[in-house]
C-alpha cells in the first residue's frame, strides 16, 4: 500500500471512531449541561446498546430496522430508570456523591450484561453487504459509511430537537441557568430526566452502528466512556457542536498515531493532545473562559 | 488533632496490636488487613484533597504506580536500597504531582480531574510500554522483600509496618488540617473570594495538599511492590484511580476517618462477594448504589445519624 492509500485507509478508520466518540461527548453534554454531573455510566449505554441490537436482531430474529428502533427505545428507558431511581430521590446530594452514584451504575449495568449475557464478546452482522469497497488502494468496510450516515441522522436530528422544539429549547434554557427556567415555568426536574433519556439513546445508538465492526462485551463501555469524556472536554464541556467536533479530532488523531507511530501508544496520543490544548485554551475549543468560570465542575 | 481524635486512634491502634492474633498467622487474613492498609494509605490522602481542598483526583492509580515501580525497578535493576528507592518514588511523585497541580488548581471547574485523568492513563501506556524497565504488560517479578537488620519482614511482621505507616500518616494528616495549611484551606472552602482577600493564597495550599497526597499514593505503592513482589500495569489502571474515590466518598468525605473506613469496606466487600461469581459484579454495584443512596454523605455520617449524634464533623463535603 502506499503512503497515500494508508493516509486514506486510517482517515476512515478515524472517522468510524470518531461518530461513535462524538456521540459518547454528545450523551455526556446533554446530561452535564442538565445537571452539572459526569456521568460515568455513559459508556455503558453504548454497550448495551450494541448487546440489546444483538438481542434483537441475532436472537428474536427482528428485521434490521425494528431492532434498531427496539434499542433505542430499550436504552433510552433504561436511561430513564436510572435518573427516577438513582439520581432523581438524592435532591441535596454533592455533586461528587452523584457522579459516584453514576459510577455505582456503571459497574451494576456492567453486572447485569454480564450476568444476561456472559463474558464472550458477540459479533452482529454489517447492515449491508459484507464485502467492503476499494478506494485509491484502501479498503473500506461498508458498514462505516452507515455509522457515518446514522451519525449525521443523529446529530441533525438532535439538533433540530434543541433548536426547533419547545421541549429542547427549555433543556437549553436549564443548561444556561436552571433557576431563571424554573422562574418561567419550566419543570427543570423533568428536565432532567430528559436528559438522561436521551443521552441513553444517543449511547445505544452508538452502540448498535459499531457492533458489527468492533462487537461487543460486557465490559467495552469505561473505554469508550472514557474517550467520550475526552472528546467533551476538548470541545468544552457544554458545548454540542464542540464535542462532536472534538469527537471526531481524537478518532482521526487515534487512528493516525496508531497507524503512523505505534499503536501502543494509540491512546497517549489522543490524550496528550487533550492535555496540551487544555493548557493553552483551558476552556476547550469551543468553550468560552467567561463561561468556565461559571462551571460547577 | 483534636481531643476528640485521641480515643478512636488508641482504639485503633490496639485493634492493629491484636487484630493478626484474631486470625492466628492466616496468610489470607494477613494479606487482606495489609492491602486494607494500603489501600487507607491513598483514600487518607485523597480525602484531605477532596475534603479540604475540593479537588478530585482521577490519576492516583499512577502515583501509587510510580511509588510501586519505583521501588521495584530500582530495587531490581539497579539494586537500589529499598529506602532509598522508597524516598526516589516520593520525590519523582511530589515533583509530578506539583507539575500537573501547578497549572491546573489555579483554575476553577474540573481541569484538576481531567488532567489527571489524562496523565494518569499517559502513565498507564507507558507502564505497559516501557518493557526493558517495567517488565511490560506481563508485568515485573521477584522484587525482593523487606529485612529490617537482617529480619525478613513478612506475614504479621509486614502487617504491623504497613498499619505503622497508616497511623502515623492519619496522625500527620489530622495535625495538617488542624494547621496553618487546614486552616488556610478551610477558609478558602467557605468562600475563595474572601480566602483570597484576607490575603490566603488558595491555589498554593491546594497545589500543597495535591503534593502530599501524591506522595501517600506514592508511599502505599512502595509498600504494595514489596509486599507483593510482582507488579503489573493492571493495578495501576484509570479503573484503580475512581475505586479509590470511591472509597472516599463511601466512607465519608467530611472526615479522614471516613476515608480509611471507606478503603477497609470496600477491600472487604470483593472478596466476601467473590463466591456469588457471575452474580459478584452486579452485587458489587447494587450495594454500592444501595449506599450512596441512603447514605449520600458516606457511611460514618450515616452511622452517626442512626446513633443521633449530628453536626460537630470537620468540614461540610465540596
Amino acid at each position: 500500500m502506499t503512503l497515500a492509500s494508508q493516509l486514506i485507509q486510517y482517515l476512515f478508520t478515524g472517522l468510524t471512531l470518531g461518530s461513535i466518540y462524538a456521540l459518547v461527548a454528545l450523551g455526556f453534554t446533554m446530561i452535564y449541561n442538565a445537571t452539572g454531573i459526569i456521568n460515568l455510566a455513559q459508556g455503558e449505554f453504548v454497550m448495551l446498546g450494541g448487546l440489546i441490537m444483538v438481542f434483537c436482531t441475532m436472537i428474536l430474529k427482528l428485521p434490521l430496522f425494528l431492532g434498531f428502533v427496539l434499542t433505542i427505545i430499550g436504552v433510552t428507558l433504561v436511561g430513564i430508570l436510572f435518573e427516577r431511581l438513582a439520581i432523581h430521590p438524592l435532591k441535596n446530594a454533592s455533586l461528587i456523591t452523584l457522579i459516584m452514584i453514576t459510577l455505582a451504575g456503571s459497574i451494576l449495568f456492567r453486572g447485569v450484561a454480564m450476568f444476561l449475557w456472559g463474558k464472550d464478546p458477540y459479533a452482529l452482522p454489517p447492515f449491508s453487504g459484507s464485502r467492503p469497497v476499494h478506494f485509491l488502494g484502501a479498503t473500506i468496510q461498508l458498514q462505516i459509511f452507515w455509522i457515518l450516515a446514522i451519525t449525521l441522522l443523529a446529530v441533525l436530528g438532535i439538533g433540530f430537537f434543541f433548536n426547533r422544539t419547545l421541549a429542547g429549547k427549555a433543556m437549553i434554557a436549564c443548561a444556561f441557568n436552571p433557576l431563571a427556567a424554573g422562574l418561567v415555568g419550566i419543570n427543570v426536574r423533568r428536565m432532567v430526566l430528559f436528559s438522561f433519556g436521551l443521552s441513553a439513546g444517543v449511547g445505544a445508538i452508538a452502540g448498535a452502528i459499531i457492533t458489527p465492526i468492533t462487537l461487543m462485551e460486557y465490559d467495552r463501555g469505561p473505554l469508550l466512556g472514557l474517550k467520550g469524556f475526552a472528546a467533551a472536554v476538548l470541545g468544552g464541556l457544554g458545548s454540542g457542536v464542540g464535542s462532536i467536533v472534538a469527537g471526531f479530532i481524537i478518532g482521526i488523531l487515534e487512528s493516525m498515531g496508531a497507524g503512523l507511530i505505534s499503536s501502543g501508544y494509540k491512546d497517549a496520543i489522543a490524550l496528550v493532545v487533550l492535555l496540551l490544548i487544555l493548557w493553552v485554551k483551558p476552556s476547550g475549543l469551543f468553550g468560552s473562559a467567561e463561561e468556565s468560570e461559571l462551571k460547577k465542575f | 488533632m483534636r481531643k476528640s481524635d485521641y480515643y478512636p486512634i488508641l482504639l485503633m491502634a490496639l485493634a492493629v496490636i491484636l487484630f493478626p492474633l484474631l486470625g492466628g498467622g492466616n496468610g489470607y487474613f494477613i494479606s487482606l488487613l495489609v492491602f486494607m492498609g494500603i489501600n487507607g494509605i491513598i483514600s487518607m490522602g485523597l480525602s484531605l484533597l477532596m475534603g479540604y481542598a475540593g479537588q478530585i483526583s482521577l490519576g492516583h492509580a499512577a502515583f501509587y504506580g510510580i511509588g510501586a515501580y519505583s521501588s521495584g525497578i530500582l530495587t531490581t535493576k539497579y539494586s537500589f536500597h529499598p529506602v532509598g528507592a522508597f524516598f526516589i518514588g516520593i520525590l519523582f511523585s511530589a515533583l509530578i504531582a506539583f507539575l500537573v497541580g501547578k497549572p491546573t488548581l489555579r483554575l476553577k471547574g474540573h481541569y484538576m480531574a481531567v488532567a489527571t485523568l489524562g496523565f494518569g492513563e499517559i502513565l498507564f501506556i507507558f507502564f505497559n510500554e516501557l518493557s526493558p524497565l517495567t517488565g511490560g504488560p506481563s508485568g515485573l517479578s521477584g522484587i525482593p522483600p523487606l529485612t529490617f537488620f537482617g529480619h525478613l519482614l513478612e506475614g504479621t511482621a509486614y502487617l504491623y509496618l504497613v498499619w505503622g505507616f497508616v497511623i502515623f500518616l492519619l496522625l500527620f494528616s489530622l495535625n495538617v488540617i488542624n494547621s496553618r495549611v487546614g486552616r488556610a484551606l478551610r477558609a478558602v472552602h467557605g468562600s475563595e473570594l474572601a480566602a483570597n482577600a484576607m490575603g490566603v493564597d488558595a491555589s498554593r495550599y491546594k497545589v500543597q495538599v495535591f503534593v502530599l497526597s501524591a506522595i501517600y499514593a506514592s508511599m502505599a505503592g512502595s509498600l504494595y511492590a514489596h509486599f507483593v513482589t510482582f507488579i503489573s500495569p493492571s493495578s495501576f489502571s484509570l479503573m484503580f484511580s475512581i475505586l479509590l474515590l470511591m472509597m472516599v466518598v463511601v466512607g465519608g468525605t467530611e472526615t479522614i476517618w471516613g476515608a480509611l473506613l471507606g478503603a477497609t469496606v470496600l477491600t472487604l466487600l470483593p472478596e466476601y462477594l467473590r463466591g456469588l461469581e457471575d452474580f459478584e459484579v452486579l452485587a458489587y454495584g447494587a450495594i454500592l448504589m444501595g449506599v450512596l443512596l441512603f447514605m449520600p454523605r458516606g457511611i460514618l455520617q450515616g452511622i452517626r445519624g442512626l446513633l443521633g449524634k449530628r453536626g460537630e464533623v470537620g468540614v461540610p463535603s465540596p
